[in-house]
């Protein structure tokens, strides 16, 4: 019987709704101490002068560290497996604590005390006096000549300026082209805003060991960032990964670990818990990067594209975190949307002295995608002609060969997709009904458009490990490396593997807490990857569990192996009903039976070397109020293709969580700075993510292409929700306005300033 | 600040215990009495994931001194399960309508519905989704985009929901075209 | 743990206004939710507090001959659940179904949202249509504030050190036939505060407006009423020309200010629709013919 395609309840539902699931600060420690960072009040200056003392006299204070405290020796931050070849690590240019202050928030000093409000009001007695140097918050500034240096190793404040060309001569393509659409376009720097805040703790049981436990996506990565921190063998960190409420890509950067293991080796082994305050997240831990476009479109006059021409700016803040590789990525997996299309992609990241960058959802595909399909839609609007039958006309269908890498993409659904969503928002009649609007209130209908990949693969090493385990009592215990973070991986993976033994869902348990001394390796939960890359451990784990138990069943039972096979978790006889054993009584026997056998396990470690695409669309239909400069969505439709559902309500949930976190891309969300970098929204008050009833009721459905490159058929899914609600609300405001709005978010802020400009 | 000693009726059981005058009741609760269910997403009342039900309302308590509970009824997740450890109706809305991802914005979630449905008893058949939607305000979640939320709630009523989106098989490239992904 | 050094209960508004006397460097808590924001963020003004949250004696609505009196110390939620709230002054409870979420609504107070001086208080330009009185109580005794000029400046009021407001008196023969309403514009539906609220009150006779109040918060450093856009509207049938006068005349009455949450020519937009919105709904509500 199969458990694919099945909506089981998550496994760690109950444990949620009861209380009972434990998160990081739910683990306290006898004797934990709490530390406070002091962060730099300043954007960009180096510190002249700091004075710890009247912290350290402060009763209850324990210990205070500044930047003379920490190893010299500078460290990545970015989870990304680590690479063999030099060149293509992650920029290493963080230290614990810095003297050279890069953003509003930054380090300079921990304050370690016997309890939280102690160490908050010794952090505030640390007094640090600054050089102010000037900061540099956008692309003008930071790029301008002679700019000084936030990193000294960053000519001219670039991290990585890279052009790609794909799918033949740009320059040509432009020049032959019938047609030639352009624009310029912005999105902005929004926050994850997981709500469990970042948190970790560290404690040594030992001489040689220091555990981290901690709310983190990439427990292994964070071990081997922490011995490099520190300067120590990675065999001697230990990262513990407890229940964790959301990361959003926040989590896939080693954000405190680090600190907390250099503080309990300091201290003697004592525990030393960081828990920061929301306003921290926002100031200091990690952001989507702001990207700034210019872009061109290449069609003949029958609407078909010839050649995109890309150049982005994207700004990674004080700190590379994970650097290019955002606006890297993007242009790796733009190219399989249009594939008949040639693009050229030139990507330049910069420094800024804005909190920094790191991976949120999508990673840089949000942008990306919000540039193209904004200019597509200048495309349609230059020829006069549906936005979807354009679409259409262009996007891959299987068969196609990605100009990327001249492999031929085997599953493209994207036309299903389109196709459906049209007929889901009845897409022609209400585009028909809504042209050429005057009211005060207006409605317009919009679609977007995107690909995505699978995993990480070419560009890091796509590395999952499962284990298998009968207990005693016939239960299978499965331990996987990839994280549960909220997403439903660990039901998933469950689905999976009974899918792969016919032993009923109910006989599975999942270790959902990853222990980088006990759980398989994996490198975490990113890139919509786990899934898909666990999918070959597990297939593999699967079949060498199942093997172990027939042979022991051979053997105890005199029927040949081959006449036997599992059968909704019992052995059964080539008749398929006959039951040979339960599972429970051979688990039994493989223990405790004097002669034979032996505890039943089986691991398998696979490394993905395929990285097919997936798609998605978003139909959306908005409200404007034009006096109140107001949009509203009325009605989203997000479609994919992502190959086989494993789960159709968990993956449901995935999708309407990226299509509110999108619509909040689109319309609410974004950080501001003052003309110092000093963030003035940082608070779940003045930061606008949405709340209940700012969301309309949000609608999904999926087009299953099978994609016959995995056991399983299927493909990646939980980025991709979020990339394609912004360009579709911005096309549908542009069909209910007639005004175009080339950035988002579309607040009323930012309407009232095109409405103005075009006298509404 | 001296030591005050707090009577609570805290999920049933009549509870004192000593506390910092500064705490907040969240402190308290997690702290002294060890009930982890609650969370703490922002501490200044944005976010609702510390929301607990105080005499039956919904309030935040990372923004109630534990001392204005003194003496009250405090009920929190632990204790909304049935006697026995049975999930509560609302519990069980939330498991099945997949109204559950990272969780920790769930607790909170789950007793604000459990209140609204208490206060609006006598009137369920009534109640709309806009309603709904009003009275879990006061609530920040990342994951959900809050829609199996509603429908959790819509669960609870004993209606009949969305569910989860329509999978439909599309033709692709015959898998004759493949083998299988090298191993 | 909040940064506190003292705490001290009163038992009475009598008793608040001796542990003020008292300790002049205390200020009042009542729902918290404004108080403990600041103190979490270690704001020194609010480290000796008395405390008056859930006091019996300032949670009251009732009336007394031709006045509803209604408690400073009502939650948000008990003052739209209130029966006397609901049928003489529902504008008061409809702007308090706007503060925030459910949460906050049943811990912060009415008398806070005064109190506070916030310039973007939800109940502040209801109040300013209903024309309270406002009850305090302080070391002098009692007296009443009129609600015009309570608001002194941004986080400012007329209080004087030491004095309580401990309710508001609604003069309702003089409400007799307004209709009122109230808007908030935020940039989310829920859990955030004003960038412009808008109160109207409007009264018509024979077709004619007969009487219009238009209170306005974050349209100036207070929140206001519009006195010229109400003589404008004085006398006249609500219609376009009308209004246009109306909203020419506001122009006057308005000083709103650029600040990172909106520029200042954002908010005299936002400003007009709403006050238009706001006018005609409160004629409606009059139940007043609007004029085509």
């Amino acid at each position: 019987m199969t458990t694919i395609g099945i909506s089981p309840n998550r496994l760690d539902a109950a444990a949620k709704v009861s209380g009972k699931a434990r998160y990081t600060e739910d683990l306290p420690m006898a004797g934990l101490r709490h530390a406070v960072i002091v962060r730099s009040p300043i954007a960009h200056g180096l510190v002249k002068s700091i004075d710890i003392r009247p912290a350290l006299d402060f009763p209850g204070v324990e210990a205070v560290f500044t930047y003379e405290d920490v190893p010299e020796a500078l460290y990545p931050t970015a989870g990304h497996p680590y690479n063999l070849l030099a060149e293509r690590r992650d920029v290493a240019d963080r230290r614990l604590l810095t003297s050279h202050v890069r953003h509003f928030g930054d380090e300079v000093a921990v304050v370690v005390a016997r309890d939280v409000l102690t160490a908050a009001k010794g952090a505030r007695l640390v007094k640090a006096e600054y050089e102010e140097m000037p900061a540099l918050l956008d692309r003008e500034s930071a790029l301008a000549p002679g700019a000084a240096l936030i990193h000294e190793h960053a000519p001219g404040n670039v991290l990585r300026h890279t052009v790609s060309e794909h799918g033949g001569s740009v320059d040509e393509l432009l020049k032959k082209a019938d047609l030639v659409v352009e624009g310029r376009y912005k999105t902005p720097m929004v926050q994850h805003c997981h709500m469990e805040t970042a948190v970790s703790y560290a404690y040594m049981d030992d001489e040689d060991h220091i555990v981290v436990v901690s709310s983190t996506q990439i427990p292994q990565i964070a071990r081997r960032v922490v011995g490099q921190a520190l300067g120590l063998p990675w065999s001697r960190i230990r990262v513990i990964k407890p229940y964790l409420g959301g990361g959003f890509g926040n989590k896939q950067d080693v954000l405190l670990e680090p600190m907390v293991a250099f503080l309990t080796w300091k201290l003697g082994g004592v525990p030393v818990q960081i828990a920061l305050t929301r306003e921290e997240c926002f100031t200091s831990t990690r952001t989507r990067h702001q990207f700034d476009g210019e872009a061109k479109l290449a069609l003949t006059r029958d609407g078909v594209f010839t050649a995109f021409d890309l150049k982005v700016w994207s700004r990674t803040g004080a700190y590379a975190s994970h650097g290019h590789s955002i606006a890297a990525a993007a242009g790796s997996k733009s190219p399989y949307l249009y594939p008949r299309a040639a693009l050229r992609y030139d990507a330049v990241t910069y420094y800024a002295n804005v909190p920094s960058a790191g991976a949120m959802r999508g990673y840089g595909q949000p942008q990306v995608t919000f540039i193209m399909d904004c200019l597509v839609e200048e495309a349609a609007q230059a020829l006069a002609m549906d936005p979807l039958e354009l679409r259409l006309k262009n996007v891959a269908r299987s068969g196609d060969v990605s100009p990327y890498n001249n492999q031929t993409i085997y599953a493209a659904g994207i036309y299903e997709a389109l196709t459906r969503g049209s007929e889901l928002i009845d897409w022609r009649r209400k585009r028909e009904f809504y042209k050429n609007q005057t009211g005060p209130i207006r409605r317009g209908l919009g679609v977007a458009c995107c690909s995505y990949g699978s995993n990480t693969y070419p560009a890091a090493v796509e590395l999952a490990g499962a284990r298998l385990i009968l207990n005693q009592d016939g239960r299978v215990t499965l331990a996987v490396g990839a994280t549960e973070i909220g997403q439903g991986a660990d039901t998933a993976m469950a689905q999976l593997a009974s899918h792969a033994l016919d032993v009923p869902l109910e006989s599975f348990h999942v270790v959902t807490n990853q222990d980088t001394d006990h759980t398989p390796f994996d490198t975490g939960a990113y890139a919509s990857r786990q899934c898909y890359t666990s999918s070959s451990a597990i297939a593999a784990a699967a079949r060498e569990f199942a093997g172990k138990i027939l042979d022991l069943a051979a053997l105890l039972s005199g029927v040949p192996r081959d006449a036997m096979r599992l059968k909704d978790g019992n052995i059964v006889g080539s008749d398929g009903e006959h039951v040979v054993f339960t599972l429970a009584e051979l688990a039994l026997q493989s223990y405790y039976h004097l002669d034979h056998g032996a505890p039943i396990v089986a691991e398998a470690a696979h490394k993905t070397r395929l990285n097919p695409p997936v798609y998605c669309c978003t139909f959306v239909e908005v409200e404007v109020d034009m006096p109140l400069c107001r949009v509203a969505v009325k009605e989203a439709w997000n479609i994919h293709d992502s190959g086989r559902i494993i789960n159709p309500k968990l993956a449901s949930g995935q999708v309407h969580g990226g299509m509110g976190m999108g619509l909040g891309w689109a319309l609410y969300e974004e950080m501001l700075l003052d003309e110092k970098g000093r963030v003035l929204n940082d608070n779940l008050l003045d930061y606008k993510m949405p709340a209940i009833m700012d969301l309309p009721d949000l609608d999904c459905a999926f087009v299953e292409i099978i994609d016959p490159t995995n056991p399983y058929g299927i493909r990646a899914l939980g980025e991709p929700p979020l990339v394609t609600p912004a360009p579709a609300v911005r096309n549908a405001v542009w069909h209910a306005t007639g005004v175009k709005v080339d950035e988002i978010p579309i607040t009323p802020k930012t309407l009232f300033r095109y409405l103005e400009k075009a006298g509404l | 600040m001296t030591m005050v000693d707090l009577k609570l009726h805290v999920n049933g059981k009549d509870v004192e215990t000593a506390a910092d005058p500064r705490e907040s009741l969240l402190e308290v609760l997690r702290g002294r009495l060890g009930l982890m269910g609650v969370k703490e997403g922002c501490g200044v009342g944005e976010c609702g994931a510390c929301n607990v039900l105080v005499d039956g309302l919904p309030v935040d308590s990372c923004l109630t001194l534990a001392v204005w509970a003194d003496g009250k009824c405090v009920r929190t997740i632990e204790g909304e399960a049935r006697p026995g450890g049975e999930l509560s109706p609302t519990q069980r809305a939330y498991v099945e309508a997949g109204a559950v991802q990272c969780g920790f914005c769930t607790p909170g979630l789950v007793m604000t519905t459990s209140a609204f449905l208490e206060r609006n008893q006598h009137r369920l058949n009534e109640i709309t989704r806009e309603e709904i939607k009003r009275a879990h305000a006061g609530h920040l979640c990342r994951c959900t985009g809050y829609e199996m939320i509603v429908e959790a709630v819509e669960q609870a009523l004993g209606r009949e929901v969305k569910g989860a989106g329509e999978c439909r098989p599309a033709p692709s490239l015959a898998e004759k075209h493949l083998t299988n992904e090298r191993r | 743990m909040f940064d506190l050094r003292e705490l001290r209960r009163a038992r009475s508004v009598a008793e608040a206004v001796q542990l003020l006397a008292d300790h002049p460097e205390a200020r009042l808590i009542a729902g918290g939710t404004d108080v403990l924001v600041k103190l979490r963020h270690f704001d020194g003004q609010f480290r000796h507090l008395v405390d008056i949250h859930n006091l019996p004696e300032i949670k009251f609505a009732r009336l007394e001959g031709d006045r509803l009196m209604v408690g400073a110390g009502l939650t948000f939620a008990e003052t739209i659940d209130s029966p006397l709230v609901k049928e003489y002054i529902p504008v008061l409870g409809e702007a308090c179904a706007t503060v925030a979420g459910p949460q906050i609504r049943n811990m912060g107070t009415v008398g806070g949202n005064i109190a506070n001086g916030a310039v973007s208080a939800d109940t502040a330009a209801p109040m300013l249509v209903l024309e309270p009185e406002l009850l305090v109580s302080g070391p002098e005794g009692r007296r009443h504030l009129s609600i015009h000029g309570f608001h002194t400046g941004p986080g400012q009021v007329a209080l004087k050190r030491g004095e309580v407001l401990f309710g508001f008196s609604f003069d309702l023969k003089k409400l007799a036939g307004l209709g009122a309403c109230y808007y908030k514009y935020a940039m989310r539906s829920a859990m955030d505060i004003a960038t412009i609220g808008c109160a109207a009150g409007v009264k018509m006779e024979g077709g004619v407006i007969k009487e219009a109040r238009l209170a306005l918060t974050v349209a100036a450093p207070t929140p206001i009423r519009c006195p010229g856009a109400e003589a404008a509207a004085l006398g006249r049938p609500l219609n376009d020309e009308t209004m246009k006068n109306i909203l020419a005349a506001l122009e006057g009455d308005i000083k709103p200010r650029t600040s990172w949450r909106a520029t200042r020519e954002f908010r005299v937009r936002i400003i007009k629709a709403l006050a238009e919105r706001m006018m005609r709904a409160a004629a409606e509500r009059a139940a007043g013919r609007v004029q085509p």
